[in-house]
């Protein structure tokens, strides 16, 4: 095969992603390094102007608590956001974890105001809340401000700071005398022949959620057009597995609700707006379902009802043909209309609305505003049609997929500290390796803020790690680095001994595309494990006929072969969310009741079991092929 | 489809090594053919429509259909972004067009100092959980805890 070069890069702290955590990681870890005199070096398998879930913009920020009352509304601290996330979460979060964003978020949304951001204020200039925790953005640029920020925090550091972008992470470097640590991480780029092995005292790995595990809806050419972008590989998660590190709530998937097929967004609509949605018979689905929906109690009786019961309530209307559901955006123009009797005033606030709602698609998801374009539908007189999408693996959002990460030292409960090496704020069960944002589980509702801010945490904490590790090196031989190398381009090696077997290389008896994998993946994900195949639902007998068919994909990841870069970097795509979805299935498989049932639901366990109020873990031993499923108690700080 | 180019617009970013649209693109999507001096999307369907190389093209050249699959023809939403604010231009299939402009950043493009204007770190602090700028920056006097 073709001879790639090897550089080895030795730095201090690694961060691994450079999404809107990695780019706080960035910015705190930049501004303690200067102070300790270390190296922060920072790779995105993209460029991190436009890298991560917030590359197309954004229209609100959803966490904010403005504790020092300078907001319209709803001014908050950070118990009350604890609590608000933990009963979303059907009583499961690690508050710890969730009380220390809340205390903190504040800050870096004002660091974005300072950057640049447009946050829509009143006129005394406090910031205008759309909901209990949202300030509304006009924020296309969000991600370009907060990428000018890191790169600007790094470059401070002069030669001891350096960004790789196109750069994409295999495999994170095991210290070869001390078994349960990391010290860096290997990769290859995706523009040139070459490979790299990074070494490092600490590795931050945020390298995103997962998107694309479950099979989309849309499967043409809108197989893209996932809520979450489709570049959410699931690497911080496999990648966390694969070094021994143990993973949280992977059955706790997010099924976000969404203008249909085009998952343009409904938070503003509901929330600023106050938009009716209806089934097809114009009847309410939303609180229609009591009978049901109570047997999820206390949860699903407090204010606001958790999201995976809301979305409940739209399966068992569909359950009832009285879909589909309908988003009528234009009934809030004809409550202004009953609302506002002077007609200037009317048409100033109509056309307000309409911009705004306009904004909040084109901020974010510019599908939707094609979408009602293609379809001649203006939202000022036509409602749109929503509907549950794929599940995506999320940390971030309403969903609590993640790592088991140790908690600040004034918060996390004692009972807690037996899982961790050590206590550093955001270190996973493995010393030295770290994570945020996507990457942490049992920790929802971050959205952009909280990850950015959790990122900080972490860049902060990572710092604080390396610096009493001072005297620590990696260990780790050239011939691991060699084998790695092989293994990571494996896939095109592959290709390039088999692929004249066949006269059209596509078909080949000795291997099998990237693509074609991931359909696999895909394929026994929708139909076994609860997504909308099977209107989200599973069962014992499902999720071990899914695993047993993860399984033979298991061995056939080693048959993957890749015709370039790019198609090398599909095949660790596929093979890293490969890995995700066996954590899930496992999941699934030890939790014998259906605690978020609109995320998924057991059939064979359809109830809510308080017996089973605890996280369920999950690990793997690399060393001896085995899963572990470990279970976490439950301990409220609030 | 997704993200294309326009044959008659596009001038391969004039022979630089990579085009604006390779940079950008944050699925690794967009590619040159060096013959032609031409990009072109690898991976259509793999396109999250974030219209990234669409904004950041040089020449206009590039453009979004919306997806085959659920979209009919002859819509398109086309931005024109500068450096404090997009317009957009939406065209329905039926021919109505609307025009909406919003703000996209209040100061200058490459203006952020990030951690100018704060107090330099200290080795000592790293063992508390104050951050940059905090607390004064969020306003309040302390940081909140849980500590008894």
């Amino acid at each position: 095969m073709r001879e790639f070069a090897t550089e080895v890069v030795d730095t201090d702290i690694l961060i691994l992603g450079g999404g809107m955590a990695g780019c706080g990681a960035a910015v705190e870890a930049a501004y303690w390094a200067k102070a300790t005199g270390m190296k922060v070096t920072l790779v995105d398998k993209a460029a991190i102007d436009r890298s991560g879930p917030v590359a197309m913009g954004l229209s609100a920020i959803n966490t904010y608590m403005g504790m020092d009352g300078k907001v319209t509304e709803n001014s908050r601290m950070p118990e009350r956001y604890a609590e608000y996330v933990t009963n979303d979460q059907m009583g499961l979060a690690r508050q710890d974890l969730v009380f220390d964003i809340g205390r903190h978020v504040d800050g870096t949304v004002r660091h974005f105001e300072k950057w640049g951001l447009p946050i829509w204020k009143d006129e005394a200039g406090n910031f205008r809340k759309s909901g209990e925790w949202q300030v509304m953005i006009s924020g296309e640029s969000y991600k370009i401000l907060v990428a000018e920020a890191a790169k600007n925090a790094i470059g401070t550091l002069g030669d001891k700071g350096r960004i790789i972008e196109r750069v994409y992470i295999t495999h994170l470097l095991k210290d070869e005398k001390e078994p349960n640590r990391v010290c860096g991480a290997v990769g290859f780029s995706v523009r040139e022949d070459k490979f790299y092995a990074f070494k490092a005292k600490v590795v931050v790995c945020i390298l995103g959620g997962a998107v694309h595990v479950f099979r989309p809806r849309s499967q043409g050419e809108g197989f893209g057009r996932s809520w979450m972008p489709p570049f959410l590989g699931g690497t911080t998660y496999a990648l966390t597995l694969q070094a021994g590190g143990e993973l949280t709530q992977m059955d706790v998937t997010f099924v976000p609700p969404r203008f249909k097929d085009s998952y343009g967004p409904v938070g503003t609509f509901f929330l600023l707006f106050k938009t009716p949605a209806t089934n097809a018979y114009d009847g309410p689905y939303v609180g229609a379902y009591g009978s049901e929906t109570d047997k999820w109690a206390p949860y699903a009786k407090a204010k606001p009802c958790p999201t995976p019961v809301r979305n409940y309530e739209m399966i068992l209307c569909t359950k009832e043909g009285k879909t589909p559901f309908l988003m009528h955006t234009n009934k809030v123009v004809e409550r202004y209309q009953k609302e506002i009797t002077d007609a200037k005033e009317l048409k100033k606030k109509i056309k307000e609305y309409e911009s705004e709602a306009w904004e909040d698609f084109l901020d974010m998801t510019i599908a939707g505003a094609t979408n009602w374009a293609a379809h001649n539908i203006d939202p000022m007189e036509k409602p749109m049609e929503l509907q549950l999408s794929d599940p995506c693996f999320i940390g971030s959002h309403a969903a609590s997929c993640g790592a088991w990460v140790s908690g600040a030292e004034d918060l996390m409960p004692a009972q807690y500290k037996d899982a961790f090496p050590a206590q550093y704020n955001c270190m996973t069960t493995v010393m030295g390796l770290f994570t945020a944002g996507c990457g942490v589980g049992a920790a929802a509702h971050k959205f952009s803020s909280g990850s950015h801010v959790q990122g900080r945490i972490v860049g902060k904490s990572a710092v604080r790690f390396a610096n009493d590790q001072k005297g620590y090196t990696p260990t780790v031989s050239d011939d691991t680095i060699k084998k790695l190398k092989e293994t990571a381009l494996r896939p095109l090696a592959l290709y390039e001994e088999k692929s004249t077997y066949t006269t059209m290389p596509d078909v080949n008896p000795n291997y099998i595309s990237p693509h074609n994998f991931l359909f696999r993946v895909q394929k026994i994900m929708g139909e076994y494990a609860g997504s909308w195949e099977t209107l989200y639902g599973t069962s014992d007998k499902m999720l071990e006929t899914g695993l047993w068919k993860l399984g033979f994909c298991e061995e056939d990841a080693e048959k993957i072969a890749a015709k370039d870069l790019h198609g090398l970097l599909r095949a660790w795509e596929a093979i890293h969310r490969m890995w995700v979805g066996i954590a899930c299935v496992r999941t699934r498989l030890a939790r014998k009741e259906s605690r978020w049932p609109g995320y998924y639901f057991k059939y064979d366990y359809l109830k809510l079991d308080e017996g089973q109020k605890h996280f369920v873990n999950v690990k793997y031993d690399a060393g001896k092929k085995e899963w572990k499923i470990i279970e976490r108690p439950m301990i409220p700080i609030i | 489809m997704p993200s294309f180019v326009i044959n008659e617009k596009c001038d391969g970013c004039k022979g630089q090594d990579k085009t604006a649209c390779m940079y950008i693109c944050p699925n690794d999507l967009m590619m040159l053919d060096k013959e032609r001096m031409k990009a072109y999307n690898q991976e259509p369907t793999y396109c999250w429509e974030c219209y990234c190389c669409v904004k950041i093209c040089p020449q206009q050249a590039m453009d979004v259909r919306g997806y085959a699959d659920f979209m009919p023809l002859g819509a398109a939403s086309t931005p024109l972004r500068g450096t404090e604010d997009i317009m957009w231009t939406i065209t329905f299939r039926d021919g109505r067009i609307k025009r909406f402009k919003y703000a996209t950043r209040t100061t200058p493009e490459g203006s952020i100092k990030a951690l100018e204007g704060f107090p330099e770190a200290k080795v000592a602090d790293l063992n508390n959980q104050l951050m940059l700028g905090e607390p004064d920056i969020m306003g309040v006097k302390e940081l909140p805890t849980k500590k008894k």
